[in-house]
């Protein structure tokens, strides 16, 4: 089975970002970068696609020269190839579906792995829109998964619940926290990681359809206020919360 | 990626389990079984033995990582790899190696390192534990005691007294004849086992002899030398670990209407902690990687096990007493890490010994100082 799995390469969560100078783009000094999580999922799902029905497993990441990181983390992971989609431009999310639907369609993949969203810019449009290029069935959100010969049964979140949907291959599975648990590296897998080559692609240029202007963090928290320690204070806390913080 | 990879493993796997690990003075199976998943019992064996690859510095920073979270874990890895199965690498015949090492770098098997008699400690050249050739195997007889992985590993590599002088043995536990002792009762790394172990009339085949018989003594320093290197990694790292709480403690601490961290006296600790930490992390890797390029480091390992393991239990002291009765309390894990840390400053050669490495070194070079 030739199965393909996208990665981003994202701030890691534990950084605090700070916004650059031009007020668009994140300033990248100290920020430490990782594999999205929901695409570690995705490529955790890869790899146990590949346990059942043999093949191989392609990881593909469209960034700059540090994304080859994350791709060597994949690598490691048990991935067989990994492909740089060489533009450290900044894309929204269209131009980035756009040239990894075209590196799809000239690979001829079987299955298509990706995380839900990135938790960078969280757009969570990228697994549809490659989809939609491709003029195959997308899934999204998807907790479980049964692939069979040709065909799958997937489980994803809808709000409140979850839904049971069949679709056909080829087509693109998008994955939500649940699906699995990412498996570590080996120290073996970081060994063989390092032998495996990274192929670098440069892809068509594409025009972003979404600028961003301005960047802005979320006003910092105001102090929290205590308002008493015993019955008494019900009341006034009733109060607040109804005049003050409109919650209730 | 190597440190990424301990980190995030350590972080998930072990940390939750490192306080019932002291208090129940056990490492699960289960974690064991994770820890060899992922590579971590050969981490520095070399790739063509089954092993990571790593090397010494491969082998620290991962060190680094399992003590910052467990000192037990930390001990049994460091038994394991960096003496048991060192001793064979750094020793052993190809036979022997293509033999043992691929099933100790993948943690089926645990390994042991047996040098220390009741009254060969500091002392080991003195050791009377006896193997004698008769017909193509040796019959190996004596008692090795305080052995770290005792009753859980699967091969000890055992140094005896032989005709020709001292001779190290790979000994499998299944051998007829070998028997281990209950696990130990001890102050600190609880979970690491450590036992007495028995050899009665054992039948040791040929090829099981590491290196050349009468030649096993310095095999046996060989092994001490680059294990110290893993335990001073051990020393930062925890080290590290108590630094981090007592930074987050004395911002948090208030007294006389402010937080502790505002005090010149905590302020002082925090500074002479770092200090240590800086000069520990350069000195152990700056060996480790001489070590990795094949450069002689008697010398520098008793440097690193001297000055690491008395500047952690000085860190020790300083974080318990930045937290105050706080950091007496077993609700922390800081108490922990006080007990943890005073084994360092014996095993793997006590200190004393290694003042004795280091000056009769620099007496011999005449003060002069290499490199």
């Amino acid at each position: 089975m030739k199965i393909l799995v996208f990665v981003n390469h994202v701030p890691d969560t534990e950084t605090k970002v700070k916004i650059g100078s031009d007020g668009k783009v994140i300033d990248p000094a100290g920020v430490n970068y990782m594999l999205n999580p929901y695409d570690e999922i995705g490529v955790e799902e890869a790899l146990k696609t590949k346990q059942q029905f043999g093949g191989e497993v392609v990881v593909v990441s469209l960034g700059g020269d540090p994304n080859k990181e994350t791709l060597r983390k994949a690598l490691a992971m048990g991935c067989d190839k990994a492909v740089l989609l060489k533009d450290p431009a900044i894309r929204d999310s269209y131009a980035v579906a756009r040239s990894l639907a075209d590196y799809a369609k000239e690979y001829g993949a079987d299955v298509i792995f990706c995380g839900k969203q990135s938790i960078d810019y969280d757009d969570a449009q990228v697994g549809g829109l490659i989809a939609e290029m491709l003029g195959i069935p997308s899934v999204s959100v998807v907790v479980k998964l049964e692939i069979k010969e040709g065909h799958f049964i997937a489980e994803r979140e809808i709000e409140g619940g979850h839904e049971i949907v069949h679709s056909k291959l080829p087509a693109v599975i998008t994955a939500q926290k649940g699906l699995n648990e990412p498996r570590y590296p080996s120290l073996k897998g970081i060994m063989d990681a390092k032998r495996k080559p990274i192929e670098e692609k440069v892809p068509n240029a594409v025009e972003s359809r979404v600028v961003t202007e301005v960047m802005r963090k979320p006003p910092a928290k105001a102090q929290g206020k205590i308002v008493g320690s015993d019955a008494s204070a019900a009341a006034e806390l009733v109060r607040l919360l109804h005049e003050e913080a409109k919650v209730i | 990626m190597l440190r990424d990879l301990a980190r995030d493993f350590t972080n998930a796997e072990i940390r939750p389990l490192a306080a019932r690990i002291d208090r129940e003075e056990e490492i699960p199976k289960e974690l064991l079984k994770k820890i060899a998943d992922v590579g971590l019992f050969g981490t520095a064996i070399p790739e063509e033995y089954g092993g990571g690859g790593f090397g010494k510095v491969g082998f620290c920073l991962a060190q680094e990582e399992v003590a910052r979270v467990c000192g037990s874990t930390a001990a049994t890895i460091g038994a394991h790899q960096s003496i048991g199965a060192q001793a064979i690498l750094l020793g052993g015949s190809e036979t022997l190696k293509k033999k043992y090492l691929p099933i100790l770098a993948s943690g089926e098997l645990l390994a042991a390192f047996a040098l220390t008699e009741a009254d060969a400690g500091s002392d080991s050249f003195n050791l009377s534990t006896r193997a004698e050739k008769i017909n193509d195997k040796w019959i190996l007889n004596g008692e090795k005691v305080w052995i770290t992985n005792g009753s859980i590993a699967g091969l000890f590599s055992v140094f005896a007294r032989t005709e020709k002088g001292i001779t190290g043995f790979v000994v499998e536990k299944g051998f007829n004849g070998v028997s281990v002792g209950k696990n130990e009762k001890k102050l600190g790394i609880k979970g690491s086992v450590t036992n007495t172990i028995a050899f009665d009339n054992v039948e040791i085949p040929e090829e099981n002899m590491i290196g050349i018989d009468g030649r096993g003594f310095l095999i046996a320093m060989e092994t001490l030398n680059s294990g110290r290197l893993g335990l001073g990694a051990c020393c930062f790292g925890a080290a590290k670990e108590m630094l981090e709480m007592s930074v987050a403690y004395s911002k948090q601490r208030k007294q006389f209407g402010e937080p502790i961290s505002k005090f010149q006296a905590i302020q002082f600790m925090l500074s002479d902690m770092t200090t240590h930490i800086y000069a520990m992390e350069n000195m152990v890797y700056k060996a480790a990687f001489k070590l990795d390029n094949k450069e002689d480091i008697s010398l520098d390992a008793a440097i690193v096990k001297l000055y690491c393991s008395e500047a952690v239990s000085e860190i020790a002291d300083q974080a318990l007493q930045i937290h105050g009765g706080m950091g007496f309390s077993a609700e922390l894990p800081l108490e922990r890490f006080y007990r943890d840390a005073r084994i360092l400053k014996i095993f793997e050669g006590t200190n004393e010994i290694q003042k004795l490495i280091i000056s009769r070194q620099i007496l011999k070079q005449n003060g002069k100082w290499n490199s």
